[in-house]
C-alpha cells in the first residue's frame, strides 16, 4: 500500500556487554504513525535513538530511501525528534527555538518567518513568540517541541515519550492533537511510549518490545485481541493467563474441563497459555457455569468492578457492572469468543495470576516486579 | 537566641572588616604609620598614579591575571566537557589531579614548580634565568584550572544532556551545536570560574614568590618584599580602589547569579 | 563521544606542572647537593620535630576556633532571607579576594604594642596589654585569615538542609538543643570536615602569619622552608621538609574524609 521508508536490519545493540538490543528487524512505513511500545529498558529508546543517528548500532545496518545510513551524522538525517523532555534551549525564546533549525539550514529570513508562523498556527501558540521556555506551562512547552522538530518538514518525526511529563487530562488532549497533526501533515510518526492507552488510541501500528527484542508488530486491535504471547497479552491491558492443553483444533483443556476455541494449527495435546480477557467473562448463578468460584475482594473503578474470583486456588479478574459480595459463590460461561490460546513462551507463568491483585495493578507493568510474588501458586497449580 | 546569632554575626563581620577598615583610612592619611591618623589627604592616590614602579607592578599583576585566567578559562571548560564524557576510573584520575592543587599546601605547590622550572632551566634549556612572566603564567594557570572545572562542572551537570542531541537533530554540526546551544547554558559557570581565577591570579602571592623573577614581579611579591620597612602608604590607596574594584565585580556576579537561580527554581518548577 | 578527548589537554598540563614537580620535591629530597641519593635530608629535618608539631597545633587550634566561631554565622547567613543571605555571603567571602599581606598588616597595626586598640585602651590607663608576638596573636591572625574557608562549605552545607527535617525533629519531641545535636550538627558533617580541611592546610604551612604576628619562639615549618629557598639556599633540606609537610596534610585529608563518604565536598 504505502511505501516503506526506514528498515533496520539484524540492529543489535550492545552498553558495556550488555545487550540492550537483540537483532531487531522492522520497517516503517511512509505517513503511518507507529509507535514502540514496552516497559522501560525494553530497547525503544535506544532503537529511536539508531533512527535519530545519536547511537549507532553495534550490528546490523539501517536504511533510509533504500540508502544505509548508519554513518550519517544525525545533522544530516533527514529526521527530527521531540525530545523526552522536550529539550528546549532554555537561552532562546519560543519563536527562535523553532527557526533554530532553519537558521542552521541558512534560510532567507522572510521564508523563516513564514514557516515558524505556519508552524506557531497550527500548534496553537500564536502571542508566545517572545516567551521563554520557562515561562510556559508543561503542554506548551511540549507545543514548541513539536513545532521545532517540524518546521523542518522532516520525513520521519520521532517523539520520545512526548507525554509523560504531562497531566492525565493534558495527555488525553495532546493525543488528539497530534493524532491530527500527523494526519494534516501525512509524515511518519515514530512513538515511543510505555504507556499502552496512548499506543492503542494513536496508532496505525503498535510494535511492543520487551527485553531488547520485539514481541509483536500488528494493528492495535490485533495486538489487543490476538497477542501472541504471555507478555503482550498482560502489557496491553488486564489478561488471565492459564495454562491448557490443546486437545484438537478448536478445543482446549483447562482447569479439567474442555472448551471450545477458535484457536487451530497447534500440535495435539500441546500445552498452551490461554488468555481470557476479564471484560469478556460473565457470571451467572453457580449451578449453570462452566466454572465455579468465590469472589475474594471486589473494587470498585467507576465504569466497573473489578472483581477477583477464586477458582481453585488460580485468582482470575473479572471486571463486570454487577456487584457481587466478595464471599458470594458464583459460576461463570464463557463463549469460544472470549478463548484466545498462545503457544508457549519464555513469558509462560510469569503474568496473568491476581493472586497478589491490589488495587493499583495499572502500575504494575514492570515484569521484575511481578515475577517474585507469583511463583507459589502457579506451582502449586501445576502440580494438580 | 536568634538575636544571638545576629549579633555573633555582626561580631565576626567587625573582625574580619576592622583591619580593612584600617587600610582605608590609611589611605587618606597624612602619615606612613596606620596606628596613628594625622591629617586627611588625597595624596597616596596621587603619589600611587605618579609612581612608575608601583603603576608597572599592578599592571604586571594585571597582564598576568588577565591571559592567565584567560587561558586557564579556555583549558578548563575544555577539561571540563572532556571529563563530563569521561567514566570509572579515568575520571577518578582526572579528578585526582585536579584536587591535588586544591588541597596541597601553596608553599609546596610554589617550590615544587620552582624546582621544576629551574630543573629544566640548567638541564634542558642551559639556562640559570628562565624564572620569569612565562614561569609566573605557567603556575597561575596551573592553580586556576581546577576552579574553572569546580565552577563549570555543576553548570555542565545542569544541562540538559538532550539539549546537545536536539541541536544536532536540527541541523548543528557538533561545533555548532556547542556554540549555539551548550555555550551559553555554561556562560554563567564560565564567568564565575574566570573571575574567581582572576581574583586568585590577581592576589597569589606564595605560589608567585617561588617563580617571579626580579625583571618581572608582581604586587603582591613587591608588597612582601618591603615589608621590612614601613610600607609606603600609596599601597594603602592601591588597596582601597582594588577593593571597591571586586566589590563592584562580586556584586555584579552576585546579581547574575541571583537571576540565574530565579530562572532555574521556576524552570524546575513547571516540569 | 569524542569529547572525551577534550580532557586531554588538561591531563597533560596537570601531569606536566603538578605531577612531575612533586616528583621533583622527592627526588630533591632523596639527593644531596651533587645529586648522590641520601637520606641524610631527612635525619636534618627531624631536628626540626619540635616545630612540625607546633605548626600542627597551631593549625589545629586555628580549626577549632574557626569551627566554634564560623558555625553560627554560617547558620545565620543559611537561615536568612535570600536578599539578606547574598549580602552576607558576599560580605564573608569578599576579604577572601583582598591582599592577605596588606590586611594581616593591618590587623598588626590594630594589635601592636603601640598599634590602635593598646592607643585607645591607654586613655582609660589600661595597657599596653600584649595582643602580639605570642602563640595567641599567630593563632589569631590564621583565624583572622581562614576564616572565611571555615564559614563557606558550613554554609553550603547548612543552606541545603530542608528544614522540614527541623520540623520533623520537633515534631518527634525534640527540643532546640537536642533538634541542632541530633539533626543539624549530623547532617553538617560534611562541611565541618571541608571546612577544617581547607582551614588547617593553608594554616598549618603558612610562613607570613608568623613572622608578622609572632617571635622568634612561633616559628613555623613554612618560615624554615621559605628559608631554604630563599635564605640559607638549601634546596634538599627545603624539599625534604616540603615532602614531609605534604604527606602530613595528605594524611590528614584522608584521615577527615574518613567521616564523609561525599568526596567531592571535602575539595569544595
Amino acid at each position: 500500500m504505502s511505501k516503506e521508508l526506514i528498515r533496520l536490519v539484524n540492529c543489535r545493540m550492545d552498553f558495556d556487554g550488555e545487550t540492550v538490543l537483540d537483532s531487531i528487524n522492522i520497517y516503517f512505513n511512509d505517513s503511518e504513525f507507529l509507535t514502540l511500545l514496552g516497559p522501560s529498558g525494553c530497547g525503544k529508546t535506544t532503537t529511536l535513538r539508531i533512527i535519530g543517528g545519536f547511537l549507532q548500532p553495534t550490528s546490523g545496518d539501517v536504511f533510509f530511501d533504500g540508502v544505509r545510513i548508519n554513518d550519517v551524522p544525525p545533522h544530516k538525517r533527514r529526521v527530527n525528534t521531540v525530545f523526552q523532555k522536550y529539550a528546549l534551549f532554555p537561552h532562546l525564546n519560543v519563536y527562535e527555538n523553532i527557526a533554530f533549525g532553519l537558521r542552521i539550514a541558512k534560510l532567507p529570513n522572510k521564508e523563516i518567518d513564514e514557516r515558524v508562523t505556519e508552524m506557531l498556527e497550527i500548534v496553537s501558540l500564536r502571542g508566545f513568540e517572545k516567551r521563554k521556555p520557562d515561562q510556559l506551562s508543561g503542554g506548551q512547552q511540549q507545543r514548541v517541541a513539536i513545532a521545532r522538530a517540524l518546521v523542518n518538514r522532516p520525513k520521519v518525526l520521532l517523539l520520545d515519550e512526548p507525554l509523560g511529563a504531562l497531566d492525565l487530562r493534558l495527555r488525553k488532549d495532546m493525543q488528539n492533537e497530534l493524532k491530527r497533526i500527523q494526519q494534516q501533515l501525512g509524515i511518519t510518526f515514530i512513538y515511543v511510549t510505555h504507556d499502552q492507552e496512548e499506543a492503542l488510541a494513536m496508532s496505525d501500528t503498535v510494535v511492543v518490545m520487551d527485553r531488547g527484542r520485539i514481541q509483536q508488530i500488528g494493528t492495535p486491535e490485533g495486538i489487543y485481541n490476538e497477542p501472541k504471547n504471555a507478555f503482550v497479552a498482560d502489557f496491553i491491558g488486564e489478561s488471565n493467563i492459564l495454562d491448557g492443553i490443546m486437545r484438537a483444533d478448536y478445543v482446549v483443556e483447562f482447569f479439567g474441563r474442555k472448551f471450545r476455541c477458535l484457536d487451530k494449527g497447534f500440535a495435539p495435546n500441546e500445552p498452551v497459555d490461554v488468555v481470557i480477557r476479564p471484560e469478556d467473562v460473565d457470571i451467572v448463578p453457580a449451578d449453570s457455569g462452566h466454572l465455579c468460584g468465590s469472589v475474594t475482594s471486589v473494587t470498585f473503578k467507576g465504569v466497573h468492578y473489578d472483581t477477583i474470583v477464586d477458582f481453585k486456588g488460580f485468582k482470575w479478574l473479572i471486571q463486570t457492572t454487577d456487584y457481587h459480595a466478595p464471599g458470594e459463590y458464583i459460576g461463570i460461561r464463557l463463549t469460544p469468543d472470549d478463548i484466545h490460546v498462545m503457544k508457549k513462551s519464555e513469558y509462560s507463568g510469569m503474568f496473568g495470576d491476581y493472586s497478589s491483585y491490589s488495587a493499583e495493578y495499572d502500575e504494575i507493568n514492570d515484569p521484575d516486579a511481578v515475577i517474585g510474588g507469583e511463583e507459589t501458586p502457579e506451582e502449586a497449580l501445576n502440580e494438580e | 537566641m536568634k538575636r544571638a546569632g545576629k549579633i555573633w554575626t555582626a561580631i565576626v563581620l567587625l573582625f574580619l572588616y576592622a583591619p580593612m577598615i584600617v587600610l582605608f583610612v590609611g589611605s587618606f592619611n597624612d602619615g606612613r604609620d596606620l596606628s596613628e591618623f594625622e591629617g586627611f589627604t588625597f595624596d597616596n592616590y596621587i603619589d600611587f598614579f605618579e609612581d612608575s614602579d608601583s603603576l608597572r607592578l599592578l599592571a604586571n599583576s594585571l597582564i598576568l591575571a588577565v591571559t592567565s585566567s584567560a587561558i586557564a578559562t579556555v583549558l578548563g571548560t575544555m577539561a571540563t566537557l572532556g571529563i563530563q564524557a569521561l567514566r570509572g576510573r579515568i575520571r577518578k584520575l582526572v579528578m585526582t589531579l585536579t584536587n591535588i592543587p586544591l588541597v596541597n599546601p601553596e608553599i609546596v605547590t610554589g617550590i615544587s614548580l620552582s624546582l621544576l622550572f629551574v630543573f629544566i632551566g640548567r638541564n634542558m634549556l642551559g639556562t640559570e634565568n628562565i624564572l620569569g612572566f612565562g614561569t609566573l603564567l605557567i603556575a597561575h594557570i596551573t592553580f586556576c584550572l581546577p576552579y574553572v572545572i569546580l565552577s563549570v562542572m555543576p553548570k555542565l551537570r545542569q544541562t540538559d544532556p538532550s539539549l546537545m542531541d536536539a541541536a544536532l537533530d536540527l541541523g548543528c554540526t557538533p561545533l555548532q551545536g556547542f556554540f549555539k546551544v551548550l555555550l551559553p547554558q555554561l556562560t554563567p559557570g564560565i564567568i564565575a570560574g574566570a573571575i574567581m581565577s582572576f581574583t586568585m591570579s590577581l592576589d597569589d602571592f606564595v605560589i608567585s614568590y617561588f617563580t617571579y623573577s626580579a625583571e618581572f614581579s608582581t604586587l603582591p611579591v613587591e608588597i612582601y618584599a618591603i615589608v621590612r620597612k614601613p610600607v609606603p602608604p600609596m599601597y594603602y590607596a592601591m588597596f582601597t580602589l582594588l577593593f571597591f574594584i571586586i566589590l563592584f565585580v562580586m556584586i555584579g556576579m552576585n546579581i547574575v547569579q541571583a537571576r540565574d537561580e530565579k530562572r532555574h527554581v521556576r524552570r524546575t518548577k513547571n516540569t | 563521544m569524542k569529547s572525551k578527548f577534550l580532557a586531554g589537554p588538561y591531563m597533560a598540563w596537570m601531569a606536566i606542572f603538578t605531577v612531575v614537580p612533586l616528583v621533583m620535591v622527592a627526588y630533591f629530597a632523596f639527593t644531596a647537593n651533587d645529586g648522590s641519593f641520601t637520606l641524610e635530608n631527612f635525619v636534618n629535618a627531624s631536628e626540626y620535630l619540635p616545630i612540625f608539631l607546633r605548626s600542627i597545633w597551631y593549625a589545629l587550634a586555628a580549626c577549632v576556633i574557626c569551627l566554634f566561631v564560623g558555625y553560627p554565622v554560617a547558620y545565620v547567613i543559611a537561615r536568612s532571607t535570600s536578599n539578606v543571605r547574598r549580602v552576607l555571603y558576599l560580605l564573608v567571602t569578599l576579604p577572601m579576594c583582598m591582599s592577605f599581606l596588606l590586611r594581616t598588616l593591618a590587623l598588626v597595626s590594630l594589635v601592636r604594642d603601640t598599634g590602635i586598640i593598646n592607643n585607645f585602651l591607654g586613655i582609660f590607663g589600661i595597657g599596653p596589654l600584649p595582643l602580639i608576638r605570642n602563640t595567641g596573636s599567630v593563632i589569631m591572625g590564621m583565624v583572622y585569615n581562614y576564616l572565611p574557608y571555615m564559614i563557606m562549605p558550613l554554609y553550603t552545607v547548612i543552606v541545603k538542609l530542608d528544614p522540614r527535617l527541623v520540623e520533623a525533629a520537633q515534631d518527634l519531641g525534640c527540643d532546640s538543643l537536642q533538634t541542632f545535636r541530633r539533626v543539624i550538627l549530623p547532617l553538617s558533617v560534611p562541611g565541618i570536615v571541608s571546612g577544617i580541611t581547607m582551614v588547617f592546610v593553608p594554616a598549618v604551612s603558612t610562613f607570613y602569619i608568623s613572622q608578622r604576628l609572632g617571635s622568634t619562639d612561633n616559628v613555623m615549618v613554612g618560615d624554615i622552608i621559605e628559608r631554604q629557598f630563599k635564605g640559607s639556599y638549601n634546596q634538599n633540606l627545603g624539599a625534604a621538609m616540603s615532602l614531609i609537610l605534604m604527606v602530613l596534610v595528605f594524611i590528614s585529608i584522608g584521615l577527615m574524609n574518613r567521616f564523609t563518604d561525599d568526596e567531592e565536598v571535602s575539595t569544595i
